[in-house]
């Protein structure tokens, strides 16, 4: 499970830049907010920026480096927590902290303190030792072992103080303390902590406080106890992340109940991460915030705030996932609920390279309960979905609201860069009926090879202002009308791509004309399948979700119009406004749900 | 929906090749009386069909007339024999490039003779393009027909009268082709025409089809979006090239997504997740090879995808697939068989057609010949004038087929009587009459082959000698050794060029060459020599039976049954007869005798001469004695030495003259003599005369004879039927015998009783 950790950076939007240049990104993200690197000390910008080399980051590291040893002494990590958690933990992860070492290195000017947080999580025994001098017990390794897990656990931005309060588990906390022991955030951060906490510690109430004999583990859990307080909720940052094959889908929960007092305990980090976030709607050159998608004032956990919608291209995830070792993000041990084939893919880079845990989700689970979600709060006060009236005539064609409440079954066609169709019968009720590998993947692959675009929303720009018929063969083609034996009208597409067999053809149409039918082409063979299955599956209504659809009224129409005209209105198509981001919408709210099952 | 051809590039119709030089007698045959013209115009390959006549040679025999005189004399043939002129009609097919079609047209015009005919039908994509070249050509209305109803009704017939017809395709297996045995029941079935787009057909009767659905991602589309991203124009070029791509540079696979852990998580890494999803997010440049897989892919599973889904939907699992993308390229027919397994889990079959590319041509035909009600008649393949599967009419030879382009011919004769199945048949559905499927035995198919060629020189011999005062005898078996010779050599390559490769398929495309040069019967003298001996020996046989005890005869005459199938001067070194044999089943038999008589006895006679008169005839007497009625089935038509119908009735009334049980049972109807409506030394038994069916089902028989190596081990050795049954015959093939463990003559002697 996983954890979340940090964050991660910013930089990493742009995936043409990956791997290269930082300074790029950095720009843009100096550019998007200049100020803030200086509030943050670097790691706001992180997001943006990953400034990684700079020496601002490495001020921001070795503050919270301090805080976290402070606080971490203080008793509050010590507490008590069943020995198996940790433990397990440890196990899990061997050789993790060699790794993070290795990663940092860059990092840090500073040797001590990035220390503890290298340890990170977990919360090695070993790693005691490593982490910074200044802690006590640190020089002793056998001797304090366990302590010293906690510390190096804990990520040295100021967890321990989190404890203290009990806020922490936010991620707000006091303000470092000097000196003493290695901050325990282990709690919160330890990235490793936090998966083992589900399964391992059934009682949640707080508990007093148990000086010794804390795995790593442990004193996480501990100090979310007691940071909750009041109610089980998971740590800030709020993240749900849904990495797919093409694009990266993040939600991003922002508090804005945040007292006065809790804003100043709010760590460095987090406050950057936040005000990066919320303050930006660009992310390095290909991270962008749907901010027309954004849902104010929603509660979710019994915090109020806003929720956003991120999203960048898969390519960018190994700038990312270094961005979150580089600004240790793995400090602010949130879980880090991930869904999607890349939660699986990356999951070893995350571990490895960022320290970081995912807690891995099934993508149609978070799917459809990211919807159902969605669908329920309502998209600010207007209803989530819609639909296309008078579908089969272009004139009277318009988009009107529809009323989920009662949505089984229905046919969930998501669209991404390969489609999955579900039949969902009820809220844990459903099954996969098919799939196709036709999808928004295809539309832009073979934009991008035909027209030589680069981008989707290249793509669609160039197929709005094409004519499909230039290079599709139509019925009334071939057979001089409508084919009357079949019932087919004369306008019907009867081989996609079919007037490319000529080479006349080929020599007149415009790339807008290829562009469009390739988009018609991939829409209608989905709308033919959704069609096929739903007949099948015996349903009748059809909810079609995913990427494919931004920005993407070409589609929505034609499948509006293909449902209707094909069923003879049996059908209906159902859009929904968020339509790519249910599954990171689930993966979040899997995050409350862990902690709630805890 | 519409098909459009392929093989060729573009736009190459256009320009019409008028020099071609054909070898019109191989080609557009029996011109002459040629009427009701139909042709199929695709993208590249036109179609023609027409109807004609054909005059054969048949081996007639007749009694001589006894009436008055007395008894013959000893040398005199106890009937005889005399070749006629016959005419059958016969059905053509020709398949060839869009660019012979000018060439073509003109002359059809100047060998047509009839002048009856006023219309052609025509049909196909390039119908309309081509309706002014063909009136003006060949002065016939062009009247169009729908293409799909076409389609169907030209699938219905091949379906119908053309055993194995189907098949699966298996890349990776041997045989790559595996032919389906008809389903007696052809209805309902899916057909899904991949044209330039894909027409999905639900088939429910003969003249019941309905539309349900279709795609535009069709061959249009791989031929139109392939030459755009490969700058490759010609459909078979890109089919070549996608046959070396490797499209897992182009698409994004689960495993592109899920990394490693898609193993854990149960999933096949090498499902494509998104077609050319990897061209969508890599800034680099594919190659050419690759983009043509990935598309070939793309299509094929979308197609089959959409084909499972209307299979499910309408509760079919039978789905045949045709047009041009199909059409005898394997790269399509592998692609397209994985997709349907992948997305129906196995439970629907992809099945090809070997005739797929005429369909619409035979429908087209069909419509146009409805007045003469082609459908009451069966209809045969005839392997001399088609060329297979696979095949463009090697018989040319090398030189001749350069000059003549590839042209592809199926002909078919009309049956005189329809065949159904036999009503017997445990399960008519699972009966292959085949016990040796050459396709799949690679080791027995070498051997047959080269068993046949080596007869090939005897069967030469024995036709110029049957016909001794026809001048042109030895020219004509020439040609015939020629024709059969070339076939053998096809079937060496091509083993599934019509359909399984069995020892029955080749035996019978001999006898369809030997008819094609007018050898009708080679043995008819023979048969004829034989018979005239084997009747003067049947009152000695038979008082020398009835000499015997109940036991010793029964013996006696299943040793009579199996000895007419061993030649007559004994080479065996150790008596056959010692038992037991190599399947011995006689005790049960004869166990069985001794109970209550069966009611009506089927047999198939295999032999003329002694076999049929004093191995056959005096067990049917036994059997009558019992009371048992029995219906003796000889073949409609000459095949090697057997005996036919006809010869069997002159036969029966010689016996019946000289034996009263014989005599009175033919009087009374309690023998009966029926034709079984082939002329193949094997035995089909899903292919019998109407009227044989008929009569078994209301004499209601309940024993079925068959013997004869031809009959009860090349086919039927593993038949089921509903009823007692007795296959019998003696191997007189070393190779075979060794292969049931046996040697050369050992009898086979298998008795059996279906499970209660």
């Amino acid at each position: 499970m996983l954890k979340l950790v940090g964050g991660g950076g910013g930089q990493d939007w742009a995936c043409s830049v990956a791997g290269t240049g930082l300074g790029g990104e950095e720009a843009a993200f100096e550019v998007a907010r200049p100020g803030d690197r200086e509030e943050a000390d670097g790691w706001g910008p992180g997001w943006g920026c990953a400034g990684i080399p700079d020496p601002a980051p490495g001020a921001g590291m070795l503050q919270a480096g301090a805080a976290g040893p402070a606080r971490g002494g203080q008793g509050a990590e010590e507490v008590g927590e069943s020995a198996g958690g940790g433990e397990e933990r440890a196990v899990r992860h061997p050789q993790a902290p060699a790794l993070r070492l290795l990663n940092r290195k860059p990092q840090g000017g500073s040797g001590e303190i990035k220390t503890p947080e290298n340890d990170l999580q977990r919360g090695r025994l070993s790693r005691g030792p490593r982490v910074a001098p200044p802690t006590p017990g640190m020089g002793d390794r056998s001797g304090q072992r366990e302590r010293l897990a906690p510390h190096s656990l804990g990520a040295p931005p100021g967890i321990g103080t989190a404890a203290v309060n009990g806020l922490l588990h936010n991620g707000f906390h006091p303000p470092p303390v000097p000196p003493p022991l290695v901050c325990s955030r282990g709690p919160v951060g330890g990235g490793d902590a936090t998966p083992p906490r589900l399964p391992l510690l059934p009682e949640l109430q707080p508990q007093p406080p148990l000086p010794q004999h804390d795995s790593p583990a442990k004193k996480c859990r501990l100090r979310r106890r007691m940071d909750s307080g009041r109610k089980n909720r998971p740590p800030f940052p709020w993240f749900g992340m849904d990495i797919g094959g093409t694009l990266v889908k993040l939600v991003y929960f922002e508090p804005k109940d945040i007292t006065a007092e809790e804003e100043q305990e709010e760590v460095e980090n987090l406050k950057s991460i936040r005000k990066y976030l919320t303050s930006n709607t660009a992310y390095g050159k290909t991270g962008i915030r749907d901010v027309h998608l954004e849902l104010k004032n929603l509660t979710m956990c019994g915090r109020k705030g806003n929720l956003h919608f991120i999203r960048f291209p898969s390519c960018a995830m190994h700038r990312f996932i270094q961005m979150g070792s580089e600004k240790n993000f793995s400090s602010l041990h949130t879980t880090l609920c991930a869904t999607g084939g890349g939660a699986f893919k990356f999951e070893e880079d995350f571990r490895m390279i960022a320290d970081l845990q995912l807690h891995k989700l099934d993508e149609l689970d978070c799917l459809i309960q990211g919807l159902l979600y969605v669908d329920s709060v309502g998209f600010n006060g207007k209803p989530e979905c819609y639909y296309f009236e008078n579908p089969t005539n272009p004139e009277l064609c318009q988009k009107k609201p529809y009323c989920l409440d009662n949505p089984y079954p229905m046919l969930l066609v998501n669209m991404g860069s390969g489609v999955s169709i579900l039949a969902v019968y009820s809220k844990d009720n459903y099954k996969r009926v098919t799939g196709t590998s036709l999808g928004g993947g295809t539309f832009l692959g073979l934009c991008c090879l035909l027209t030589g675009c680069e981008t989707f929303e290249e793509a669609l720009e160039m197929a709005a202002k094409g004519d499909s018929t230039n290079v599709d063969k139509l019925v009334k083609d071939i057979y001089g009308g409508d084919y009357e034996r079949f019932g087919l009208q004369g306008s019907a597409v009867a081989s996609s791509f079919g007037n490319m067999m000529s080479k006349e053809k080929r020599d007149s149409i415009s790339k807008e004309d290829l562009a469009r039918a390739t988009l018609v082409t991939i829409t209608n063979n989905i709308g033919s399948i959704a069609r096929m299955c739903a007949l099948n599956e015996n349903i009748d209504r059809v909810v079609f979700v995913g990427n494919f659809l931004r920005i993407n009224m070409v589609s929505m129409k034609l499948l509006a119009y293909a449902m209707d005209f094909w069923s003879k209105g049996q059908l209906k198509a159902l859009f929904l406004e968020h339509e790519g981001y249910f599954g990171a919408v689930g993966a979040l709210l899997e995050l409350f749900k862990m902690t709630d099952d805890q | 929906m519409a098909e459009c051809g392929a093989s060729g590039g573009g736009s190459s119709g256009d320009t019409l090749d008028k020099s071609i030089t054909l070898p019109p007698d191989e080609i557009f045959r029996n011109l002459e009386n040629a009427k009701r013209f139909a042709i199929d115009i695709g993208g590249s390959l036109t179609k023609l069909a027409y109807y004609s006549t054909v005059q054969h040679k048949v081996a007639k025999v007749r009694s001589f007339d006894h009436s008055g005189k007395d008894a013959e004399h000893d040398h005199e043939p106890p009937y005889e024999i005399s070749v006629q002129e016959e005419i059958t009609a016969r059905l053509h097919f020709i398949k060839f490039e869009n660019t012979y079609i000018g060439g073509c047209l003109d002359f059809i015009k100047d060998h047509l003779v009839n002048t009856e005919t006023k219309v052609i039908q025509a049909t196909g994509g390039g119908a309309y393009k081509f309706k002014d070249l063909i009136e003006e050509k060949l002065r016939l209305k062009v009247d169009k027909q729908d293409v799909m109803t076409c389609l169907i009704k030209g699938c219905n017939f091949v379906l119908k009268n053309i055993p194995q017809e189907a098949f699966i395709y298996q890349k990776d297996s041997d045989p790559e082709f595996r032919f389906q045995t008809n389903h007696p029941n052809i209805f309902p079935y899916l057909l899904v025409n991949i044209g330039s787009g894909v027409s999905i057909v639900k088939v429910e009767t003969e003249d019941r089809f309905e539309w349900v659905g279709g795609s535009s991602i069709g061959g249009g589309t791989f031929w139109g979006l392939g030459a755009l991203l490969t700058r490759t124009k010609k459909f078979d070029e890109l089919l070549h090239l996608a046959s070396k791509g490797q499209h897992t540079n182009v698409d994004m696979l689960v495993q592109d997504i899920y990394g490693g852990a898609h193993q854990t998580l149960g999933l096949s890494g090498n499902l494509i997740a998104s077609s050319f999803g990897k061209s969508a997010t890599t800034d680099k440049e594919f190659s050419k090879e690759d983009m043509a897989k990935s598309l070939l892919h793309m299509i094929s599973n979308d197609i089959g995808q959409l084909a499972c889904l209307h299979a499910k939907l309408h509760g079919l699992d039978r789905v045949y697939f045709g047009g041009f993308f199909i059409r005898g390229h394997p790269v399509t027919m592998r692609t397209i068989t994985y997709s349907i397994n992948f997305f129906s889990k196995g439970e629907v079959q992809a099945l090809f057609l070997r005739h797929e590319g005429y369909l619409g041509a035979i429908g087209a035909f069909l419509k146009g010949a409805e007045q003469d009600n082609p459908n009451q008649y069966s209809w045969g393949e005839n392997y001399a004038g088609s060329s297979g599967l696979m095949s463009t009419a090697p018989e040319l030879g090398p030189t001749r087929r350069a000059r003549s382009g590839t042209f592809d011919l199926l002909e078919m004769d009309r049956l005189e009587r329809p065949l159904v199945n036999l009503p017997l048949l445990l399960d008519p559905s699972s009966y292959v009459p085949d016990t040796v499927d050459l396709t799949d035995d690679a080791l027995a198919r070498k051997y047959w082959l080269t068993c046949f060629e080596e007869a090939l020189d005897g069967v030469v011999k024995r036709a110029v000698a049957s016909q001794p005062d026809a001048a042109d005898a030895t020219e004509r078996a020439e040609k015939f050794r020629q024709k059969y010779w070339d076939k053998l050599q096809t079937l060496r390559h091509q083993p599934f060029a019509y359909g399984t490769l069995t020892v029955r398929s080749l035996l019978d495309t001999r006898e369809h060459c030997l008819n094609e040069f007018n050898f009708p019967d080679p043995y008819s003298k023979v048969k004829q020599r034989e018979n005239g001996v084997a009747l003067k020996c049947f009152p000695g046989v038979i008082r020398s039976l009835d000499a015997l005890g109940w036991e010793e005869r029964q013996l006696a005459l299943v040793k009579g049954l199996l000895a007419g199938n061993v030649p007559s001067r004994p080479l065996w070194s150790r008596s056959p007869w010692e038992r037991p044999w190599l399947v011995d089943s006689y005790s049960k038999w004869l166990q069985r005798l001794k109970g209550p008589p069966h009611k009506c006895a089927l047999i198939f006679a295999d032999n003329s001469g002694v076999d049929i008169i004093l191995g056959v005839f005096p067990f049917v007497r036994e059997l009558l004695f019992r009371g048992t009625e029995v219906i003796l089935a000889c073949n409609s038509g000459p095949a090697l030495n057997d005996v036919t119908h006809s010869e069997a009735l002159i036969v029966a009334e010689r016996i019946a003259a000289m034996d009263p049980v014989v005599h009175s049972a033919l009087r009374e109807e309690r023998l009966l003599l029926v034709q079984t409506g082939s002329s193949s030394p094997c035995l089909d038994l899903s292919r019998l005369d109407k009227g044989l069916a008929v009569l078994v089902r209301e004499r209601g028989a309940d024993l079925v004879v068959i013997e004869g190596m031809g009959r009860a081990v090349h086919t039927n050795y593993h038949a089921a039927l509903c009823c007692e049954s007795l296959k019998l015959a003696v191997v007189k093939n070393a190779w075979l015998a060794e292969r049931l463990g046996g040697r050369l003559f050992s009898v086979i002697f298998k008795y059996e009783v279906p499970a209660e």
